[in-house]
């Protein structure tokens, strides 16, 4: 096994962030390098100059999520096409943490992963947040919500999501109130609309604003009906999802064009 | 190629060669995007999936001919405008490029 899949490998396993590149058409066909940010790049497409040009064009599709095939001279040019490079760029998978250690929070946990997230579950009460009640998890957190968030804030961004399943607003406002001061993608809070219309008034005496409240979906998912923890973990995903890709979460069957 | 790392490593320990499919690129209306990514060894064991299962087979069939070193590493198109001799494409209509190569490196 060569060091340059060795690490790929080590890389992939951890959920760091790597890119890929592989000449795809022209020669050397098959040549690898392999760009992560921070370390000199592994591998050779074949000529200094380009592995300069790719590795830098790499980091850029690496911090947009994107993977894409371009086209470069043989020593690197922009706006030649001796060869093809394919540039796979393997993000960090994104982020849910959930806030509540009850029956949903299982259920949507399980499904979370089924997406690909990294997902961690946080309660303040340490007899709920236990290991062995969401093995599932990659992580379970016993801490208030405010604190916990506080620690991860930076790292939060478009991709990733914040469920608050407490319904309790003891915890609810302290998750709420440290999910909007992140960049979090998605923030969704579990609760009637009874209970939603009351925790806005609190949220509203903890001093957030009418347009950070607005971020927070609630009542969370999408209308499916179900009731059952892991139907509500199903409809929270699809909602997720539609936020995502900017539909409907209507039936296909009653919509028109492309669906992907 | 996230999802393949376990059995590729059980695959590459035991010895076996193994062919890599990639999603290059895509057109038009395709299941998977560009990296879906199925592998195959010279036992002709599959992992993964690069579409909504209409090339697969195909696929396989490629990615043999690659271990064995009667197709170079390269580019296959499967489409209902390749001009490639594969009788195959993808149901929905679209486009896929994948690039198949041995995964000796």
């Amino acid at each position: 096994m060569s060091e340059l899949y060795e690490r790929l490998r080590v890389l992939l396993r951890a959920g760091s962030p790597v890119a890929l590149a592989t000449v795809i058409e022209g020669e050397p066909i098959g040549a690898k390098l392999l760009v992560e940010p921070g370390a000199p790049p592994l591998g050779s497409l074949g000529h200094a100059d380009l592995d300069r040009v790719v590795a830098r064009d790499a980091l850029g599709e690496l911090a947009a999520g994107i993977t894409s095939t371009r086209h470069y001279g043989r020593h690197g040019e922009a706006r030649e096409r001796d060869l093809a490079v394919f540039i796979e760029a393997f993000a960090p998978p994104p982020r849910m943490v959930i806030f509540g250690a009850v029956d949903f929070t299982a259920a949507l946990a399980r499904a979370a992963k089924l997406l690909g997230y990294h997902v961690t579950v946080c309660d303040a009460r340490a007899v709920f947040a236990t290991r062995s009640r969401f093995p599932m998890a990659d992580e379970v957190v016993n801490d208030w919500p405010d604190r916990y968030l506080a620690t991860v804030a930076d790292e939060l961004g478009t991709r990733d999501a914040v469920a608050v399943l407490t319904h309790d607003t003891k915890f609810d406002v302290p998750a709420i109130s440290g999910a909007v001061a992140t960049a979090v993608g998605y923030i969704g809070a579990m609760g009637s609309r009874t209970t939603h219309a009351k925790r806005v008034e609190r949220l509203r005496e903890a001093g957030l604003t009418d347009e950070q409240i607005e971020r927070v979906h609630s009542p969370i998912g999408l209308d499916l009906g179900g009731r059952t923890p892991e139907e509500t973990a199903i409809s929270i995903c699809a909602e997720i999802i539609t936020l995502r890709t900017g539909r409907t979460g209507a039936p296909l069957g009653d919509t028109d064009g492309a669906i992907h | 190629m996230r999802e393949l790392l376990e059995d590729l490593d059980r695959w590459r320990e035991s010895g076996r060669r193994v062919a890599l499919a990639r999603v290059v690129a895509t057109e038009g209306s395709s299941p998977r995007g560009a990296g879906a990514a199925m592998a195959v060894n010279e036992s002709g064991e599959v992992i993964g999936s690069v579409s909504g299962g209409c090339v697969e087979g195909a696929v396989v069939g490629a990615a043999l001919e690659v271990l064995e070193g009667k197709r170079p590493p390269g580019v296959i198109t499967f489409g209902y405008s390749d001009d490639e001799a594969f009788s195959v494409g993808l149901t929905c209509g679209g486009t896929i490029h994948l690039f198949v190569e041995e995964l000796d490196w």
